[in-house]
């Protein structure tokens, strides 16, 4: 928010703030007039109704502009202003108060004691987001008048702004609406949007997110989404730039899940959850109308996946036994993070018999071998365990190391297999590196991620790929969110 | 009544910059060669450079530390330093 102006209070003296439409305003009418007597320069605000109260000199706040500067939040307000400052203020109706503000006594004798006052016009919730919109300060960003027989939702698509779907009209009153969701300025700079290294503002994303369909509290998980995608661990210039067909996708820590009603559960990587469908979409959206990563120019992707729209999902960490993906990557339960993974569209491990933890490893293991081609080997993966597959682990005791340990295992390729030209299969490692006859870990160090989400009820847990991993490719990044 | 929306965009104009006129012929020129680092892109690239060889070229190769990113600013410098002309090998 910008600095608040009290150009247009006095320096020195008393302020009034009333509304007709308030019965405790109409009850102090009297008083406001006794105190025009002893203080002839006190000064009286309206919101609504300019002949109330019936006293010469009242100024009209017909666009509340002075109520909204002097961040009047309830009627009647009495100020007391002294060098330009402001010194006290009194809200309602109290005797005490009142008369120890002004320094005068007797007022309103024949009054109660005190009355509660009205909520003030300025903060009214249907005018309080355009006032933010008109008076904090202005946004910065350049404003596009769509003309008026443009249907302002083609109007959107025709300038290239959308994905694919329709985007929510960022009209300056739902950007500052946004903008209530951080306590970041609007002029803060994120990130560094690649691929053209754009200097994204608070502003932009919020425009951005506004456009994806976020509600206001979702932002500063969209804000720490950009900052973990822009970066060169995460290298989003070449996740865009590859056609291997990957995209970032989101994976939300910490108590702020439940608060957003993220969905952890039931359809977890599908359709159906606002934050889930709109925090994804809004980070996708800023890449591209910021970074200008289009698909076509440097977004080459040979098909992409459905997830490249924005997938974005929480880690169900109340049903876990294990630690979360965020407590793996170093922070507290009790802080709110966002991990970003460089990942192909997830495909599901379909075990329904498995009855043990050692059957289901050597399972999961067997179709993780087929992550994207069973010949290639360093990728990355994130593991989605589902609840009836992580009850075999912790019925066995098993804890995450010893899962992802006893998973390892079973993920070593012999080499001799995996040679190109065997079998009549070209792709594969070339022979004469010297690795004959040896085996080769499937994922690198550390390169599983496994996650807990899903359902209650089915016996299929899901692997997304990953692309290429560590310093040469794309490193998962985590970032913390910030309020 | 007409909507106002506020620019989702970064705002910035794209600089147009003129191209290089075409060499009329490549003999007593330097020709950088730059392998992404993909696979083979090295088969292509010896191919290329025994044919400019032919054509009287001065040949530099240069690489990519990766192909997963941008070319550093560094190499990119090099290369416009001491090259008259570039070519690029995607491979795979």
């Amino acid at each position: 928010m910008a600095e608040h102006s009290f150009a247009d209070l006095p320096a020195d003296g008393l302020v009034a703030v009333v509304k007709r439409d308030c019965a405790t305003c109409e009850m102090v009418e009297p008083v406001l007039a006794q105190l025009r007597e002893t203080n002839p320069d006190l000064m009286i605000v309206t919101q609504d109704d300019p002949t109330f109260p019936a006293l010469d000199a009242v100024i009209h706040d017909a666009d509340l502009r002075l109520s909204w500067h002097a961040d009047i939040e309830t009627v009647p307000t009495l100020i007391m202003r002294s060098a330009g400052e402001e010194e006290s203020r009194t809200v309602g109706w109290s005797r005490v108060q009142w008369e120890g503000l002004t320094g005068v006594c007797g007022l309103g004798a024949d009054l109660p004691d005190q009355r509660p006052g009205c909520g003030s016009m300025s903060v009214d919730p249907d005018r309080v987001d355009a006032l933010n919109a008109k008076f904090a300060g202005g946004t910065a960003s350049r404003r596009v008048e769509f003309a008026e027989l443009e249907d302002e939702f083609e109007a959107m698509f025709d300038r290239g702004w959308s994905d694919g779907l329709p985007l929510v009209p960022p009209t300056p009153e739902r950007v500052a609406r946004m903008l209530s969701g951080t306590s970041r300025d609007p002029s803060d700079i994120v990130a560094i949007v690649p691929p053209n290294l754009i200097e994204a503002s608070v502003e932009k994303v919020a425009i951005n997110a506004v456009m994806a369909g976020c509600k206001p509290e979702y932002l500063p998980v969209v804000l720490a989404g950009l900052e973990a995608v822009c970066n060169d661990d995460f290298n989003m210039h070449g996740v865009l730039a590859t056609t291997m067909g990957v995209g970032p996708i989101l994976i939300v820590n910490g108590p702020i899940r439940r608060g957003l009603e993220m969905n952890s559960g039931m359809n977890v990587l599908g359709q159906g959850n606002r934050a889930n469908a709109t925090i994804g979409r809004a980070v996708q959206l800023c890449v591209r109308n910021l970074g200008g990563g289009r698909p076509g120019e440097i977004d080459r992707s040979t098909h992409g996946q459905p997830g490249k729209l924005g997938l974005c999902f929480a880690e169900d960490e109340e049903g876990s036994p294990w630690t979360s993906l965020a407590e793996d990557r170093g922070f507290a339960t009790d802080t709110n993070t966002v991990t970003a993974f460089c990942g192909e569209a997830p495909r599901i491990v379909f075990d329904q018999m498995s009855r043990t933890a050692e059957s289901l490893t050597a399972s999961i293991a067997q179709v993780m071998l087929g992550n994207v081609h069973p010949r290639i080997s360093g990728m990355d993966t994130v593991l989605v365990l589902c609840p009836e597959h992580m009850a075999r682990f912790s019925d066995a005791g098993w804890d995450k190391a010893r899962f992802v340990t006893e998973l390892r295992g079973h993920l070593n390729l012999d080499v001799d297999s995996i040679l190109r030209g065997v079998d009549g299969i070209g792709e594969g490692i070339p022979a004469g590196l010297g690795l004959e006859g040896l085996q080769l870990p499937k994922f690198p160090d550390g390169g599983i991620l496994p996650v807990h989400a899903g359902g209650p009820a089915g016996l299929f847990s899901s692997v997304i790929g990953g692309w290429v991993s560590g310093p040469m490719g794309s490193v998962p990044v985590t970032k913390e969110i910030v309020r | 009544m007409s909507v106002t929306v506020l620019d989702p965009t970064d705002e910035t104009t794209p600089q147009v910059r003129e191209r290089v006129s075409r060499p009329e012929s490549l003999a007593g020129l330097t020709i950088g060669l730059l392998d992404i680092s993909k696979p083979r892109g090295n088969v292509f690239l010896d191919q290329v450079q025994n044919r400019l060889a032919e054509l009287d070229a001065t040949v530099i190769r240069f690489s990519k530390p990766t192909f997963s990113k941008p070319a550093p600013a560094d190499l990119r410098h090099e290369i416009a330093s001491q090259c008259d002309a570039v070519i690029e090998a995607l491979a795979d």
